[in-house]
């Protein structure tokens, strides 16, 4: 009983010094934003790169070009030697013609006459070659090094700077976004503490009252407890809400603006984006809030 | 006065030293009976001060053995100190009132501390206002209040949670001798009511018209104590022993 009547007076309290100590609430408050905010963009960003990046994986494939004169067995032997290959996802046989048909496609598009100059030769003739997936893209080099030294072929071609170029990008955002954001959850943290220490400086002469009289620790600390944690939840909710309004329309003018990638690279779905960042921000913003509050009431309230 | 029985404040051979190596109780003894009304006297740094902060267990025992309220607190835990001083009401010169509350909330967050049930706390509230005689000021701020009004809520709120023990640090350092006396006059109905009151002062006045206990502390030894004494006679003793010194 005790703990409940405890429980909703620190409730209260909690929201009366919010009101009381405003300037330093709504600083706290937007500090947290802005971290929050920064991380549900970075998170967005960086796995929607990801997203891409899988999604170019999966297009992307080693071409394996055999020997001159090289047997049909041989070519099965060294299929089944690739798909034995436990970084290797899919193995895809392409004859010369379709080679042939491919290129044509790709390349004489708009010149049709062009391809009527080679009447029935196939210039890609002897270029039948084997596509093949690998499951991970950082496996790419070393699944290149062992075709290379299978019998029977000619040439391996790999285009993977494209993807390289975005692993890397991905790989600096991240960093950039961990060191911004322990650095703005630093200053969060900080900025919390000091909210509770000038909420406990004004209400000094009612703590060393409550004490007199006999207040547990939890009466005392609860109310800055439930200041921290409103501070932090408040400011997770905000930026929660922004990302919300302004992810899909980013997108959207993404997509506007550059309609050609659309063609190549889909977007992870603001809903599956949300089932992290929501959690994430909330358990953040909160964790913030308890850890400051609480470390700033054991240290000076002496308790 | 009950039988003399019940000890509710025992402190045997207890010695206080502080950090910086002062020593403010020496080898001090003392016996309060439930229902005693004692004044506690002595000069600036005898110790005075150091013997309530014994009893609210604001400073630990260098040695030695200190029982309040049935309880030995000499080495009491952290968690039960709230439980050990809610049953000690407590009242300072300077009355120690939160100035952004009425007079019924100073003396209801006593009450809220203690997680008295809401409905209870109208009700608890009302009668020790009324035995204070400041029913007709519940709503007044403590700044629209006089000096012995503001006394009187601090009374209120010591003693709301019926407390068994009452102690009173300097009630009257702040207040004329008319209103010193309204408050000792109150501590002594408080008293008949059963609460062990306890008073530390410097009024020579009141001390010798109470004609109560009189414990006189010395240089943190217990230098005299007199049952129905006086300020002047604990005084005189006191100048007496320091002039044979």
């Amino acid at each position: 009983m005790e703990g409940i009547h405890t429980f909703f007076y620190s409730i209260k309290q909690g929201i009366i010094n919010l009101k009381r100590n405003k300037m330093f609430t709504i600083t706290s408050i937007c500090t947290i934003t802005a971290c929050l905010f920064l991380f549900g963009l970075c998170y967005s960003l960086v796995s929607n790169i990801q997203y891409i990046v899988k999604s170019i994986e999966g297009n992307v494939a080693i071409t394996v070009f055999f020997d001159e004169g090289t047997k049909d067995s041989q070519k099965a032997e060294i299929a089944l030697e690739l798909k034995e290959n436990k970084k290797i996802k899919k193995v895809e046989y392409i004859s010369a013609e379709q080679a042939w048909e491919n290129f044509k496609e790709d390349i004489f598009e708009t010149q049709p006459e062009l391809v009527d100059t080679f009447e029935e030769d196939n210039p890609l003739a002897d270029s039948d070659s084997y596509l093949v997936y690998v499951k991970d893209m950082s496996e790419q080099n070393s699944v290149v090094k062992t075709i290379e030294k299978m019998d029977g072929v000619r040439k391996v071609k790999s285009s993977k700077e494209a993807v390289k170029t975005l692993v890397t990008f991905n790989r600096v955002i991240g960093i950039v976004s961990v060191v911004l954001i322990i650095i703005l959850l630093t200053v969060s943290t900080f900025l919390i503490q000091n909210t509770i220490i000038v909420g406990i400086s004004v209400r000094r002469e009612e703590i060393r009252i409550m004490r007199m009289i006999g207040a547990t620790d939890f009466f005392v600390q609860g109310p800055f407890v439930v200041e921290g944690i409103t501070i932090g939840l408040i400011g997770a909710l905000i930026p929660i809400l922004v990302l919300l309004i302004t992810y899909n329309r980013v997108l959207n003018w993404i997509s506007s603006q550059f309609g050609v990638l659309t063609n190549w690279i889909s977007f992870l779905s603001l809903q599956s984006e949300f089932m992290v960042i929501v959690p994430a921000c909330i358990g953040l913003g909160v964790g913030i809030g308890l850890v400051g509050s609480l470390v700033t009431v054991k240290k000076h309230l002496n308790v | 006065m009950e039988e003399k029985s019940a000890k509710i404040v025992s402190l045997s051979n207890v010695s206080v030293t502080y950090p910086t190596g002062s020593k403010a109780l020496k080898n001090f003894s003392i016996d309060i009976y439930k229902g005693e009304f004692v004044f506690v006297v002595g000069a600036s740094g005898s110790g005075k001060s150091t013997f309530i902060k014994l009893l609210l267990r604001e400073v630990e025992p260098s040695s030695g053995k200190v029982v309040v309220n049935g309880k030995n607190i000499t080495n009491l835990k952290h968690k039960d100190v709230a439980t050990h001083r809610r049953r000690i009401g407590v009242v300072f010169q300077d009355f120690r009132l939160l100035k952004d509350r009425n007079v019924f909330e100073n003396v209801a967050f006593a009450q809220r501390v203690i997680s008295m049930p809401h409905r209870l706390i109208g009700r608890n509230v009302s009668k020790v206002l009324a035995l204070v005689g400041l029913e007709e000021k519940k709503k007044a701020f403590p700044k629209e209040l006089s000096g012995g009004e503001q006394q009187r809520v601090a009374l209120a709120r010591a003693i709301v949670n019926q407390v068994p023990l009452l102690i009173a640090d300097e009630p009257t350092g702040n207040l004329d001798p008319k209103t010193s006396m309204e408050i000792m006059q109150l501590l002594e109905n408080i008293n008949r009511q059963g609460t062990t009151v306890i008073v530390v002062t410097h009024d020579r006045e009141i001390v010798d018209m109470m004609q109560k206990r009189v414990v006189t502390i010395k240089d943190g030894e217990m230098f005299s104590d007199v049952e129905q004494g006086q300020y002047t006679e604990s005084l005189a003793a006191s100048e007496t022993r320091f002039n044979m010194e």
